[in-house]
């Protein structure tokens, strides 16, 4: 069997694939409810139900989603360049911990404070993605290691500093940080309604990688670097600077989504902040096909997912891992799927 | 001839990729004892061919019959268990393993003990005194001359017991005086009873070496003639499907040295031969054309011009300037417009627009981008422009360049470095695999740049087309550049001797 590649794939192709994808998604899902003795048609109503069911639901899987939107687009801007970012959950936690340093040590005014605890989460986010790229550039370090690798340092480093000098005195002994002051958190969007402002940066910020993709310079250099680096740098382009700059941006972002978490939602800094959302960050971009607005989308779809799974296991008694199987064969049916819309498999 | 023995026989082979057929109903047969050329422009359909007889692709329609018997399609490894051998243009072998052990390598079974290797040198030893094949059984193949590679490649298929040879562009890395070292092979392989098909798009050597022609256009067989009934002229005819034209341009007048190389070295890395102390002037309205056999320092010669290396000794000069600093961004400052050797890995991005690919090199600048924003709408207009006025076919601006035939996109790499208006231009390869369209249409454009009042450098591996285009003529060997030679002034047979490395004054 091989691939041969298809010029023009056609509308059917190019809905009826991903549409066929999704229901092999729900299939499995359904194979699996049966498996738990449960009957699918209920548990994918429950499911549907408790990702979207009630306006609650609704803003829940929002507010599950805003983190997955800032790690997703770290992970498509970094994959564009055919920069391999893994570590984004090393760079949110960076983030997180810069916003519970600046929230809690410094005592400044809330309007001071946020811009200042973003500004910083953003830049040291990128730094902690600089290091693995310029050994890239400079020595030909294979980033995937290094960027893996940095998510169990970082991990351990923000650890370290929970059980020390950052513990919160009065935490009852458990490993987490003092909670920020009120006005040093993001605001709700609508008053009474558990959806912070987050949500709303992280659409702002999707909306921002789109036009430097698609408008300046910069994302045009990205765009070239990852698809041909030895034409780009034939062309005058400075591949390596371009990888330093998209590092910083892809580092950024997964940071601002540790920043949205500690301030939008939890108040404090705990290991179980993010429940690898740096990961998750990763199927999000993928099933978006690195589009910046299809970020969005998807990661509401996933965030729903695992939002609905969790309301559905508590009714129907069948456990969560039913969401992350169905968010990992969404991803490979997917992935099989847009490979179908450009090749034919031909016999022989 | 027509009473011999048919060894290999190919039938109605049809092959389409899409739309397009690249085999069309071909057939044809090969006799024992013969030397069967197979001629064609690239892109004719040979390569697609011969995948079909080894099993890499799996025909459409139509059948491969190797001494009588059919082969199974699509089944890679058939025709090597019955006899057949080929000699790719890419060679595959080890470089850190012997002569001996590339030539054993596959041969042994995986488990067994010991490798009989008295015996097979023996045979190879054999082999070489039979075909006169002189290589060293125990030479590193990392220490050999791409000649004696190919001597290795043959003795290789000759150990497996081949009967039949195909032999892919053999030529092409080969001196003129190698080449005739493997026609005297060949002559030698064809008394002993093998058959031999020989690809190629060189005429003189299809001349020289083969019984008879098969030639091949858009995937048919336009014609196929016994060598002794025809002549270079009516081969032409039949593999362009038209009289060629060479153009004969007026001798170029010399202006003052645009760009100067005053004792460049750089190094070697790898397999690639670096500069060895190279002067070089280039001189406005002047094609210099760069000769030798491929992997004698072209390479590096071109990265050096084209910005992405910096010489390690000697100095670079620019309108009579040292330059410093020198990169791929500052050769184009400086006027330099570059036609890489490779137009899809080096000159064009393939999933980028024409719009995209037409703004490579310029689009940080205005009129293409101001202040970091890009003006798509001119960038658009610019692509217009290049497509209209090089004439290149395509479905629009907006079309991704992969889409295009070879000839349509180095069209669109000529437009972008000519219409930059460069002072200096490098022209690496910049007809190889085009049609005869295509291929007329960029050397009339560079000879049109040239009474411009630019400086070109030329690099072809092609000889004819160096002496035709060129007003002066380099030859590099092992990274050292010969003298200037004026228009006319050596023949063939005098180039190839610099090709081969002599007459230089270190040679070594």
């Amino acid at each position: 069997m091989r691939l041969e590649p298809v010029a023009d794939p056609g509308l059917v192709r190019l809905i009826g694939l991903p549409a066929l994808a999704l229901a092999g998604m729900v299939g499995v899902a359904s194979v699996l409810a049966m498996l738990a003795g449960a009957n699918p048609f209920a548990v994918l109503g429950l499911i549907v139900q408790g990702a979207a069911g009630s306006k609650f639901a609704a803003l829940e899987t929002l507010n599950r989603a805003t983190p997955l939107i800032f790690t997703g687009l770290a992970v498509a801007v970094a994959f564009r360049a055919k920069l391999w970012n893994i570590g984004a959950e090393a760079q949110l936690y960076a983030g997180a911990l810069m916003t519970v340093l600046i929230g809690t040590q410094l005592g400044l005014p809330g309007t001071l404070a946020l811009p200042l605890m973003a500004g910083a989460a953003i830049l040291t986010g990128g730094l902690v993605l600089l290091g693995p790229v310029l050994l890239k550039v400079r020595l030909g370090v294979d980033e995937v290691v290094t960027t893996l690798l940095f998510n169990f340092i970082m991990l351990l480093f923000v650890s370290m500093l929970l059980e020390g000098p950052l513990k919160d005195p009065m935490g009852m002994g458990w490993p987490k940080s003092e909670a920020l002051p009120r006005d040093a958190r993001l605001p709700r969007i609508v008053d009474g309604l558990r959806l912070h402002w987050g949500f709303g940066l992280a659409l702002i910020s999707a909306v921002l990688v789109w036009v430097i993709q698609v408008r300046t310079t910069l994302g045009y250099e990205i765009r070239a670097v990852g698809q041909n680096p030895q034409a780009a740098r034939f062309a005058g382009i400075p591949v390596g600077r371009v990888m330093v700059k998209t590092a910083l941006l892809s580092g950024g972002l997964a940071a601002m989504a540790g920043f949205s978490e500690v301030a939008g939602l939890k108040g404090s800094l705990t290991l179980d902040l993010s429940p690898g959302f740096g990961y998750t960050g990763i199927v999000v971009a993928m099933l978006a096909l690195l589009h910046p607005l299809g970020v969005v989308v998807s990661a509401i779809f996933v965030a729903g997912v695992f939002v609905g799974a969790n309301s559905m296991s508590r009714a129907a008694e069948v456990p969560t891992y039913i969401a992350d199987i169905s968010v990992a064969t969404a991803l490979l049916f997917m992935v099989l799927a847009i490979l179908l819309t450009r090749f034919r498999v031909v016999r022989g | 001839m027509g009473t011999r023995e048919v060894v290999l026989r190919l039938e109605g082979i049809t092959k389409r990729f899409g739309k397009l057929a690249a085999n069309d109903d071909v057939g044809f047969a090969l006799h024992r004892g013969e030397v069967l050329a197979l001629l064609g422009e690239n892109g004719a359909g040979k390569t697609t061919l011969m995948n079909i007889l080894f099993g890499h692709y799996t025909a459409d329609a139509g059948i491969v019959e190797v001494f009588g018997k059919a082969l199974p399609p699509g089944a890679p490894g058939a025709a090597l268990a019955a006899g057949v051998g080929m000699v790719h243009q890419h060679f595959t072998l080890a470089g850190n393993l012997t002569v001996l052990e590339n030539i054993l390598l596959g041969t042994r079974p995986l488990f067994g003990l010991g490798l009989g290797r008295a015996a097979a040198r023996a045979r190879v030893e054999q082999l070489s005194r039979d075909f006169g094949l002189s290589v060293h059984p125990d030479a590193k193949v990392r220490s050999l001359s791409v000649g004696e590679r190919q001597r290795v490649e043959i003795l290789k298929a000759l150990y497996r017991e081949a009967r039949i040879l195909i032999l892919d562009e053999p030529t092409a890395v080969l001196t003129p005086q190698e080449s005739d070292a493997l026609f005297a092979t060949l002559k030698k392989a064809v008394a002993l009873g093998l058959s031999i098909i020989f690809i190629s798009h060189k005429l003189h050597e299809v001349m020289a070496v083969s019984d008879r022609v098969v030639v091949l256009r858009h995937g048919k067989v336009a014609g196929e003639v016994a060598t002794a009934d025809t002549d270079r002229h009516r081969l032409a005819e039949l593999m362009v499907g038209a009289e060629v034209a060479l153009p004969h341009p007026a001798p170029g007048r010399a202006g003052e040295t645009l760009m100067e190389l005053r004792d460049v070295s750089t190094p070697s890395e790898g397999n690639r031969t670096g500069l060895r102390r190279v002067s070089l002037a280039l001189r406005a309205g002047q094609i210099t054309g760069l000769a030798g056999v491929s992997g004698n320092g072209q390479g590096a010669l071109a990265d050096l011009v084209s910005g992405l290396i910096a010489p390690a000794s000697g100095a670079l000069l620019v309108a009579g300037a040292a330059v410093g600093g020198w990169n791929p961004r500052a050769a184009l400052d400086a006027g330099v417009g570059r036609i890489p050797e490779d137009r899809h890995a080096t000159g064009s991005i393939a999933d980028f627009t024409l719009t995209e690919n037409a703004v490579l090199e310029g689009y940080a600048r205005a009129p293409f981008a101001r202040a970091g924003w890009m003006d798509w709408r001119r960038a658009r207009g610019h692509a217009e422009a290049i497509i209209a006025k090089y004439d290149i076919r395509c479905p629009g601006p907006e079309a991704r360049i992969r889409l295009l035939s070879g000839g349509n996109m180095q069209k669109l790499i000529l437009g972008r470095a000519l219409e930059a208006g460069p002072k200096i231009i490098l022209a690496n390869q910049p007809v190889r695999g085009l049609d005869i369209g295509a291929l007329t249409y960029v050397q009339e454009c560079l000879i049109a740049a040239r009474d411009a009042g630019a400086a070109v450098l030329l690099i072809s591996e092609d000889l004819d087309e160096i002496r035709v285009l060129s007003d002066v003529i380099h030859v590099i060997s092992a990274g050292r550049l010969s003298p200037p030679f004026a228009r006319g002034s050596k023949t063939v047979a005098e180039l190839g001797v610099w090709m081969a490395g002599q007459g230089f004054a270190d040679a070594a």
